[in-house]
C-alpha cells in the first residue's frame, strides 16, 4: 500500500444493497478520475476505523450512463459479494472512459463476472418468490388474517422481493422475516424493519400436512430424477419448505412401487360396465327449445352488465323466423325480444306486410344486451364478430327446434350469425340462401337502422323495408318452400 | 384440514399427475384488487420440485376420478380398480385459496373424469373457476381441462374464467385413439381445438379477456407405435392450425392397475426428452419439420445425441460457422449454442472480435460447439470430416429412469 503512488481511500456504505450510497460515491470518484484499484469499499454501520474515509452522502452531479449499465448496477449491488462495489466501479470507470457499449459485451471477463452476479441475484429473487412459505399467525389488524414467513435469501434482495407479495396478497396482513431484515404489510403499505428470528414465526400451519400429502401424491415414482430436482430446488432451501420432509420416504419407496406396478398382472375390472349411465351420457344435448332456453337463461353474458338473457319468442313450427342483432335497453329490462322502439317499428311493418307477429318467431343473434353506461343512459354497443360467434351455437340450435321455412336476417349482425361472413347489407339485401341450412333466407335491414335515418329519408326506406317483408311473406307461401304456416 | 378432505386430495392428486402440463406462464401480468387475492407474473413460478424433477406450480387435481370413459392408457378409466373420490366445488375452491395464501402454488389446474355427461362435467369445472374469480377475486392462474365432447357453448364459456385451456390429443393417430380410447373421437378433438383457437384469436383482436394464455395439449409417447417423425409433424400441424401455445409429450408411464393391452415397462424418458428438444428446435430455433425429420433415423430421433447435433452431423457441409460473421439463423444451428448464447454473441461481436475464450464465456456448450465454429483465433482442423465425431460428442449412456 505504502508504495502506491496514489492515496488509498475507504468508502463506507450502509449494510446490504446501498444503491444510493454507491451512486453518491461514484458521482465523486469517477469525475475525479480516482482509479478503482485505490478504493476500498466497506459496508456496515460500525464506527469508522479508517481515518481517510470519504463520506458517501455527499453527492455530485449525475453521471450519464447507458441504461444497460444502470440496470446491471441496480442488480449487482444486491449481491452479497464484498467485491461488488469495486467491480461496479471498474465497470463504470471503463464506460466513462469511452467503452459506452461495454455492458453489451458479455464476453468481456469483467462484464461476464457481473452478468453472473446479476443472474445469481435474479435467481435468488425468483427462488424467494417461489419457495417462501407463509404460516397463519392468527388475526391481524381490523380482523384481517395474519400470516408470517421466515426466509434466508443468499443476497440482499428483501426490498426488491417484497412488492411481489403485496401485489399478490393485499387482503391479509403478513410479515416476512429474514436474518438481515424484515418486511411487513398491513393492508395499505409495505414497511421494512430489523432482522427477525425463525422462532418468531409459528411452528406449524393447519394446511401443511395436506400440502405435503399433495406434494407426495403428485410425484410419479416411475420418473424419479433426483438430479433434476436438486438442480432446481437445492437442498439449502429445504429446511424452510414443509413438503420436503416427505422426500426421503418418497425416494426410498419409489423403486419398490414401480417394480410392483410393472410386475403386477392386469386385474379384471371389479365393476360392471355402467350401460345405463353410458346411454344417458349420450343424451346430454338439450332435447327441446325449453331445455335449450334453460341453458341460455342460466349462462352468464359474454360481456358483463346485462340484466337477463332475452330468449326467442314465437310458436314452434312458425313459418318465418326473424333474427335481429341483440336485445336493447327495453328488451333487457323486460326480457322479451323486439319490445323497444325498433321492435314497435317492426310490429307496424309486419302488419302492413300482412304478417301476423304472433305466428312468427322472433329472436336475436346475441342473447344479452351490451351497452356503455353514459350517466343514467345505457347506450347500445354493437356486438363484435367474436361475440356473435360465441352466441351462434344457440341460434343454430334454436332455429333447428323451431324449424321455420324462411329465416329473415335483420341487419348485418344477423347475416354474420347465420353465415359466418361479414357482408354489407346493401349487397346482400333480398332473397338469400344460407349455405347448409334447411331453411330459405331473406336479408333486409334492421328496424333500428330506419330509426337512425333523417326524417326526410325515412318514409322511402320504410316502404322498402315493408316491401322486403312482403317478399318474405310471398316466399314462405311459395310451394317450393312448403305450404304457408 | 380434515382427514376426509386430505384423503380425497391424495386420491385426486394421484389421479391427475399423469398430465405433464404444469406451466403457469403466458397470462398477462395482473395484480390482486383491493380485498382480492392473487397475481400473475407472465413467466410463471415453480413453487416446488418433486423427486421426479418436475415442477409443482399449480394445484393439479381432478374434480373427480369417477369416469364413464374407458381409455386404456388412463389410470382413471371406468374399468380400472383404483380408489375413487369426488370433490365438491367448494372443496376445490377452499384448497386453492388456502394453498395459494401460503404461497404453495400459482393457481389451479383442474381436470375431471367424465361423470353423468361431458356437459355436466364441463359445467362443474366452469363453476369452480367462476367461483374463484367472482367470489374470491382470485387473480391467480387457472388452467382448465376442456372436455371436447361437451357442447360448444360450454367449451367457450370456460375461456371467460381460465387463463389456459387444454384439450389432450393423447394419441397422435385416429387408429390409436379408436383402439385405446373408444369413447374419444379424434375429429371432435380437433374440431374443439380449432373452435378454441379461433375464439382465442378473435378475443385477442377484440381485446377481450378469453383464455389469454392460449391452449395446449398433451400427447402420450410410447403407448402406440407412432414414430418421432409423425409426432413432430403432428405437432407442427397443431401449432400451425390451432395456434397452440405448448404441446406436452408424456412418456407412457406404468400406472397402478394397468390395462392388459398396453406395455408395462419403464417410461421412455430419454425419448420424451429428445421430442421436447425437437419441439424447441421448431419453436425457437427456426427448424422446419423437414429439418427435424432429416435428423431422424427411420423416423426416430437418436437417443445418444440431441436432435440439433444429429442434424449438424448430417449436414456437415454447412459448417464450420464463423461466430464473428454468420447470421443469427445459422448460429442457432450450431450444436451447443442456445438462443441466449446466440443473442449474446450477436450483441458482443458488434463491439469486439470474438476469440474462442470469449465464446467460452457466452455458452456452457462449447465442447459440443467447438468442431462446428470458427472464432478470431480458432478454426477446427477438419473436425467436421472426422468419422468418429459423433462418438466423441455423444452423451455417455445415462440412466434417466431410476435413481
Amino acid at each position: 500500500m505504502g508504495a502506491h503512488p496514489l492515496p488509498a481511500r475507504t468508502i463506507r456504505l450502509a449494510p446490504g444493497a446501498d444503491l444510493d450510497g454507491f451512486r453518491g460515491a461514484i458521482r465523486q470518484l469517477v469525475p475525479a478520475g480516482i482509479p478503482p484499484e485505490t478504493v476500498t469499499w466497506v459496508e456496515g454501520e460500525a464506527p469508522s476505523l479508517f481515518p481517510d474515509e470519504v463520506p458517501s452522502d455527499a453527492t455530485g452531479p449525475a453521471l450519464a450512463l447507458p441504461r444497460a449499465v444502470a440496470g446491471l448496477v441496480a442488480s449487482v449491488v444486491m449481491h452479497r459479494d464484498p467485491e461488488r462495489y469495486g467491480l461496479l466501479h471498474r465497470l463504470i470507470r471503463r464506460v466513462a472512459d469511452g467503452e459506452r457499449h461495454l455492458a453489451e459485451v458479455a464476453s468481456d471477463p469483467l462484464v461476464h463476472r457481473l452478468h453472473l452476479m446479476r443472474k445469481a441475484v435474479g435467481r435468488d429473487l425468483h427462488k424467494m418468490h417461489a419457495f417462501l412459505r407463509f404460516r397463519r399467525a392468527g388475526v391481524g389488524q381490523e380482523g384481517r388474517e395474519r400470516f408470517m414467513a421466515w426466509f434466508e435469501p443468499d443476497h440482499h434482495i428483501l426490498a426488491e422481493a417484497a412488492p411481489f407479495f403485496s401485489a399478490r396478497f393485499p387482503s391479509f396482513d403478513w410479515s416476512i422475516l429474514t436474518p438481515d431484515g424484515s418486511a411487513h404489510w398491513d393492508g395499505r403499505a409495505l414497511r421494512f424493519g430489523p432482522a427477525g428470528r425463525r422462532e418468531d414465526v409459528p411452528e406449524q400451519d393447519a394446511f401443511e400436512a395436506g400440502w405435503t400429502d399433495y406434494y407426495s401424491s403428485t410425484f410419479n415414482p416411475a420418473r424419479t430424477n433426483l438430479a433434476a430436482m436438486r438442480a432446481e430446488m437445492p437442498k439449502k432451501y429445504w429446511h424452510n419448505m414443509p413438503e420436503t420432509a416427505a422426500i426421503p420416504g418418497l425416494v426410498r419407496e419409489a423403486g419398490r412401487r414401480v417394480g410392483e406396478m410393472i410386475a403386477r398382472a392386469p386385474e379384471a375390472p371389479v365393476k360392471r360396465v355402467p350401460a345405463r349411465a353410458l346411454a344417458a351420457m349420450a343424451a346430454q344435448e338439450p332435447d327441446s327449445l325449453a331445455a335449450l332456453n334453460a341453458v341460455i337463461r342460466a349462462s352468464e353474458p359474454l360481456v358483463p352488465g346485462a340484466t337477463q338473457a332475452v330468449l326467442g319468442e314465437g310458436p314452434i313450427g312458425a313459418g318465418i323466423a326473424f333474427v335481429g342483432e341483440q336485445p336493447g335497453d327495453q328488451e333487457d329490462l323486460q326480457g322479451r325480444p323486439f319490445v323497444g322502439p325498433a321492435g314497435q317499428l317492426l310490429s307496424g311493418a309486419l302488419r302492413e306486410a300482412g304478417i301476423d307477429r304472433d305466428r312468427a318467431y322472433l329472436t336475436n343473434a346475441v342473447k344479452h344486451f351490451k351497452f356503455e353506461a353514459r350517466g343514467k343512459r345505457r347506450i347500445h354497443q354493437k356486438p363484435t364478430a367474436g361475440e356473435v360467434a360465441h352466441y351462434r351455437w344457440w341460434l343454430e340450435r334454436e332455429l333447428a327446434f323451431v324449424g321455420p321455412r324462411l329465416v329473415v336476417a335483420l341487419g348485418a349482425t344477423a347475416v354474420l350469425a347465420l353465415t359466418g361472413r361479414q357482408v354489407p347489407i346493401t349487397r346482400a339485401r333480398g332473397p338469400a340462401t344460407f349455405e347448409g341450412k334447411p331453411y330459405g333466407g331473406l336479408v333486409t335491414v334492421h328496424p333500428s337502422y330506419l330509426l337512425r335515418l333523417p326524417d326526410a329519408a325515412r318514409p322511402e326506406a320504410y316502404a322498402d323495408f315493408v316491401a322486403d317483408l312482403r317478399q318474405a311473406a310471398a316466399l314462405v307461401a311459395e310451394p317450393a318452400l312448403g305450404a304457408a304456416g | 384440514m380434515d382427514d376426509a378432505l386430505k384423503k380425497k386430495l391424495t386420491i385426486l392428486a394421484d389421479a391427475a399427475k399423469y398430465d405433464a402440463s404444469c406451466a403457469s406462464s403466458g397470462a398477462p401480468k395482473r395484480k390482486a384488487e383491493a380485498g382480492g387475492l392473487g397475481s400473475t407474473t407472465g413467466a410463471g413460478i415453480c413453487h416446488a420440485y418433486t423427486p421426479d424433477g418436475r415442477c409443482v406450480s399449480l394445484l393439479k387435481i381432478l374434480l373427480t376420478n369417477y369416469c364413464l370413459f374407458d381409455c386404456a392408457y388412463c389410470v382413471n378409466r371406468r374399468s380400472s380398480n383404483v380408489r375413487r373420490a369426488k370433490f365438491s366445488v367448494d372443496e376445490v375452491v377452499t384448497l386453492t385459496v388456502e394453498f395459494y395464501k401460503r404461497n404453495y402454488i400459482e393457481g389451479l389446474f383442474l381436470s375431471s373424469g367424465i361423470i353423468r355427461s361431458p356437459d355436466h362435467t364441463m359445467e362443474q369445472l366452469i363453476r369452480v373457476a367462476k367461483t374463484l374469480r367472482q367470489r374470491h377475486g382470485f387473480r391467480g392462474y387457472i388452467h382448465l381441462k376442456t372436455i371436447p365432447e361437451a357442447s360448444p357453448w360450454l367449451i367457450e364459456q370456460a375461456g371467460l374464467y381460465a387463463d389456459r385451456l387444454s384439450i389432450n390429443l393423447e394419441l397422435p393417430t385416429e387408429a390409436s385413439l379408436e383402439r385405446l380410447a373408444p369413447e374419444k373421437d379424434g375429429a371432435a378433438i380437433q374440431t374443439a381445438m380449432g373452435q378454441m383457437g379461433e375464439r382465442i384469436l378473435q378475443a385477442k383482436e377484440e381485446k377481450r379477456r378469453f383464455a389469454p394464455a392460449g391452449q395446449s395439449t398433451q400427447v402420450i409417447v410410447g403407448a402406440d407405435a407412432s414414430t418421432d417423425e409423425s409426432l413432430i409433424r403432428t405437432s407442427a400441424r397443431l401449432y400451425d392450425h390451432y395456434g397452440l401455445k405448448r404441446i406436452y409429450y408424456s412418456a407412457f408411464s406404468p400406472i397402478p392397475d394397468a390395462a392388459s393391452i398396453l406395455p408395462s415397462k419403464s417410461p421412455p424418458l430419454q425419448r420424451e426428452h429428445r421430442l421436447y428438444q425437437a419441439d424447441w428446435l421448431m419453436r425457437y430455433y427456426e427448424f422446419s419439420p423437414d429439418d427435424v425429420a432429416g435428423a431422424t433415423e427411420s423416423g426416430m430421433l437418436a437417443l445418444d445425441v440431441d436432435p440439433k447435433l444429429a442434424w449438424a452431423l448430417r449436414n456437415r457441409d454447412r459448417f464450420p460457422v464463423d461466430v464473428n460473421k454468420a447470421d443469427r439463423e445459422m448460429l442457432l444451428r450450431v450444436p451447443g449454442l442456445g438462443v441466449r448464447a446466440v443473442d449474446k454473441i450477436v450483441a458482443a461481436r458488434r463491439h469486439a472480435s470474438l476469440r474462442l475464450d470469449d465464446v467460452a464465456r457466452l455458452t456452457s456448450g462449447l465442447k459440443r460447439a467447438r468442431p462446428f465454429l470458427v472464432a478470431a483465433d480458432y478454426a477446427p482442423t477438419r473436425l467436421t470430416d472426422r468419422l468418429d465425431l459423433r462418438a466423441r460428442l455423444a452423451e455417455p449412456p445415462r440412466q434417466l429412469s431410476l435413481f
